[in-house]
């Protein structure tokens, strides 16, 4: 037996996504520390080359503190269009293979390739060879992890990096993932990690073998039988082409703290307007809005309410974040504001409850109207005034 | 302390006071009921700093004095107490002795100068007979809103002009009125307070069965009581801080002066239909009532998913409208009638719609007005 058999499942990780393509169309850059992101007195890194990970280099790390690390890196703006232009070809090389592609974000996919064995051989070789174009092809390199599951594949794609891949066989599977700490477990963060480390837990056999009466009284029952099932290597999740999002969100951090009011109240109408805009783009409508406030000593909390029926209004989305965030920042500094649309469904044919003080035509006719000039004249060109940047001449 | 008291007065009285004591407490006392003698008389009270709530007992006294214990053990201790057995109780010490029969508890006592004081009654406003008084505030409590974080919505706003007390409630989606005649102590008086819905419920229906008058006191601006309401019946009092309602939408204004449309139903026979039809609605999906010369059609559901309609009998005169609700409000809305018929009357598919009650001969009864707003469909 091949030791890729049963291993269907790839997880295909680009290296230092951002910072390989800023190398590709500059090669003086090849071999160089090369930082994307972190510009503006509170930019975090987004990318960094391997070189520059040499000096401690992280991505979410501040700007600053990258420089402090290492001066002579090549820092460098975001360029996002370049980045989606060449995700596009990432994905392209994938879709090549199988049309079974679920992206998880620009840099990363899983495959199912269980029907592609026939033409392109065996998932192992299958993976070499998604390797080998994407060397040849786009000049760019990935890591990738081959398993029978999602889970197991995303594990060895992380295990395989840099510019590498892993089989993980269905007979070696528990060898593998057994002596892993429990933060592997996909799931677990810090506080569920700190809960079970209580509990003596801290590798996946831990967990694997702990009673699942124990671990449902510490984590509730969801929780429990979830990591129950991953540390035993069992993960029934298929790998489909079309994710449904859950929620919408738009957040954004202050270059200074904030708690003036006007300047609150009109970054608040900025995000709903983005949450709305991008509910109607996708033509789904939500019922839940949450408030996400972070402030100035990082404490972060957030606030949700439940509407009668579901909505994709701007308007509406930010009358209700600002009643749940004027309370909760209570005059107080703030270093990140978000908004959130949840519990979506589909807006077609979906109904809605006016409310005593909603016009029978009110926003939502507005706002498709402004949808529909953006679209033609270009975005920006019609908002609300209150957003309207003064030219100061 | 120590005195003996009839078993099912104590245990009313205890177990009405530890009702609205708050289960995770700030700080612990305030889980406590408070049992004080003074003069022959047992004060049974709880506070949580809303809302106070405090029951006079008659009992045998041999020592005045005072003590604070677990509100809930001690409800739940003279709920199981053999019945028709008088109770005798004492402090002693740090503890309460509790004997009733043969049955014997002895109960941890909380400190008592911990406790707070229990806020001032305020001033009597007038009077307001409870069982009109605690049928008024059913029909309109059900339609504040139960969402925290719109404070003023979770409270119904108490209107008192001249012999008329208004109650109002709303949660943004629909809104109850109901007027009735109270006696004021000022013929000219005209204010009015923003009491916490829930509260005002469990009072009203504590003090309907009590049966005579309800006291409503209400603090004026400056007094000891301001921002206080209290309500006393009977041996029982009530005091409750308002909410801030300075900013409450003029919502009287939305009853139109005059309306297009209008349709007699049974109530009985409407609120069957509406139920029936709705098991079909899923959450927050409305139902939609087609009013024509013919009657009355409900429906519920959509095209893909499960579908039913039924058709009722109706009066109805105006233009043939489909008017979309949810199901949820117009059933709370019908049950608050108290009536045999509901009148509807609109003039838009997308405007606030009326729901009054009428009597067997479809003649409107004054008084009470369910407003209600309709959910657009398929936008």
């Amino acid at each position: 037996m091949e030791v890729d058999a049963g291993c269907p499942i790839l997880h295909v990780d680009m290296d230092a996504f951002y910072a390989s393509v800023e190398v590709r169309r500059r090669p003086e850059l090849r071999g160089k520390p090369v930082v994307v992101g972190g510009a503006g007195p509170r930019g975090v890194v987004s990318s960094a080359s391997y070189e520059a990970r040499r000096f401690g280099i992280r991505s979410a790390m501040p700007g600053m503190q990258a420089r402090a690390k290492c001066p002579h890196a090549i820092f460098l703006p975001v360029d996002m269009r370049e980045y989606i232009s060449a995700s596009r070809q990432v994905m392209g090389v994938f879709r090549d293979v199988t049309p079974l592609v679920e992206p998880l974000s620009v840099d990363e996919a899983f495959l199912d390739v269980s029907g592609a064995m026939r033409l392109f051989g065996s998932p192992a070789k299958i993976a070499a060879d998604i390797r080998a174009r994407m060397a040849d092809e786009l000049r760019l390199t990935c890591s990738i992890g081959v398993a029978p599951n999602k889970f197991l594949a995303k594990l060895g794609s992380t295990r395989a990096k840099p510019d590498g891949m892993i089989v993980i066989p269905v007979d070696k599977t528990l060898e593998f993932l057994h002596p892993l700490p429990v933060s592997a477990l996909w799931g677990v963060g810090e506080r569920t990690q700190e809960t079970l480390r209580r509990l003596g837990l801290t590798t996946v056999a831990d967990v694997a073998n702990a009673s699942v009466s124990m671990l449902r009284s510490a984590l509730g029952q969801a929780l429990a039988s979830h990591l129950h099932e991953l540390s035993w290597a069992r993960d029934s999740r298929r790998v489909t082409t079309h994710r449904v999002e859950k929620s919408i969100g738009s957040e954004t951090t202050f270059d200074v703290d904030q708690s003036d009011p006007a300047v609150l109240r009109r970054t608040l109408l900025s995000l709903s307007q983005q949450v709305a805009k991008r509910a109607r783009e996708g033509a789904v409508a939500g019922r839940t809005i949450a408030v996400k406030v972070r402030f100035a000593d990082f404490r972060t909390i957030s606030r949700s309410r439940t509407l009668p029926s579901p909505t994709d209004v701007a308007q509406e989305v930010y009358r209700v974040a600002w009643e749940l965030f004027e309370p909760a920042q209570a005059g107080q500094r703030i270093r990140l504001a978000g908004v959130r649309l949840e519990g979506l469904v589909a807006s077609e044919g979906s109904s809605h409850q006016l409310a005593l003080d909603e016009p029978a035509h009110g926003w939502r006719d507005a706002e498709v109207a402004a949808d529909a000039v953006a679209a033609r004249f270009g975005k920006g060109a019609v908002g609300p005034a209150s957003l309207v940047r003064i030219r100061r001449g | 302390m120590k005195f003996r008291v009839e078993r099912d007065a104590l245990a009313d009285a205890v177990a009405w006071t530890a009702k609205s004591l708050p289960s995770r407490p700030s700080v612990p006392v305030l889980a406590g009921a408070m049992l004080r003698v003074i003069d022959g008389r047992l004060h049974v009270s709880g506070f949580d700093y809303e809302v106070s709530n405090q029951v006079d007992v008659d009992v045998q006294a041999d020592a005045d004095g005072a003590a604070l214990v677990s509100g809930r053990l001690l409800a739940e201790i003279t709920k199981a107490l053999p019945a028709k057995k008088p109770v005798e109780i004492a402090a002693v010490g740090s503890h309460l002795e509790l004997v009733c029969g043969s049955a014997r508890f002895t109960l941890p006592t909380m400190p008592v100068e911990d406790y707070p004081t229990l806020p001032e009654l305020p001033a009597s406003a007038g009077t307001v007979e409870a069982a009109v008084f605690a049928a008024a505030v059913a029909q309109v409590a059900m339609a504040a809103g139960r969402d925290e974080t719109l404070p003023m919505m979770t409270g119904v706003r108490v209107e008192l002009t001249g012999d008329t007390l208004a109650l109002l409630a709303t949660d943004r989606y629909r809104l109850a009125v109901r007027e009735i005649s109270w006696s004021p102590n000022d013929p000219d008086i005209n204010t009015n307070a923003l009491v916490p819905a829930r509260t005002l419920a469990d009072t009203a229906k504590t003090l309907g069965p009590l049966g005579g008058e309800v006291t409503i006191a209400l603090g004026g601006s400056g007094s000891a009581g301001e921002g206080m309401i209290g309500f006393v019946g009977g041996t029982r009092r009530t005091t409750s801080r308002l909410l801030d309602g300075q900013s409450y939408p003029p919502v009287r204004s939305l009853f139109a002066p005059t309306y297009s449309s209008e349709a007699r139903v049974g109530v009985a026979a409407l609120t069957e239909v509406v139920k029936r039809v709705s098991l079909v609605a899923e959450k927050a999906t409305p139902v939609r009532l087609s009013f024509s010369e013919d009657g009355l059609v409900v429906e519920a559901g959509g095209t893909e998913e499960a579908r039913a309609s039924e058709a009722m009998e109706a009066t109805f005169t105006g233009e043939t409208m489909t008017v979309a609700f949810n199901p949820q409000y117009l059933i709370e809305g019908l049950g608050a009638l108290n009536a045999p018929t509901a009148v509807f009357s609109f003039n838009d598919p997308f405007k606030p719609a009326v729901i009054t009650p009428a009597g067997d001969d479809g003649a409107v009864i004054a008084g009470f007005r369910y407003l209600i707003m309709p959910i657009r469909v398929g936008r």
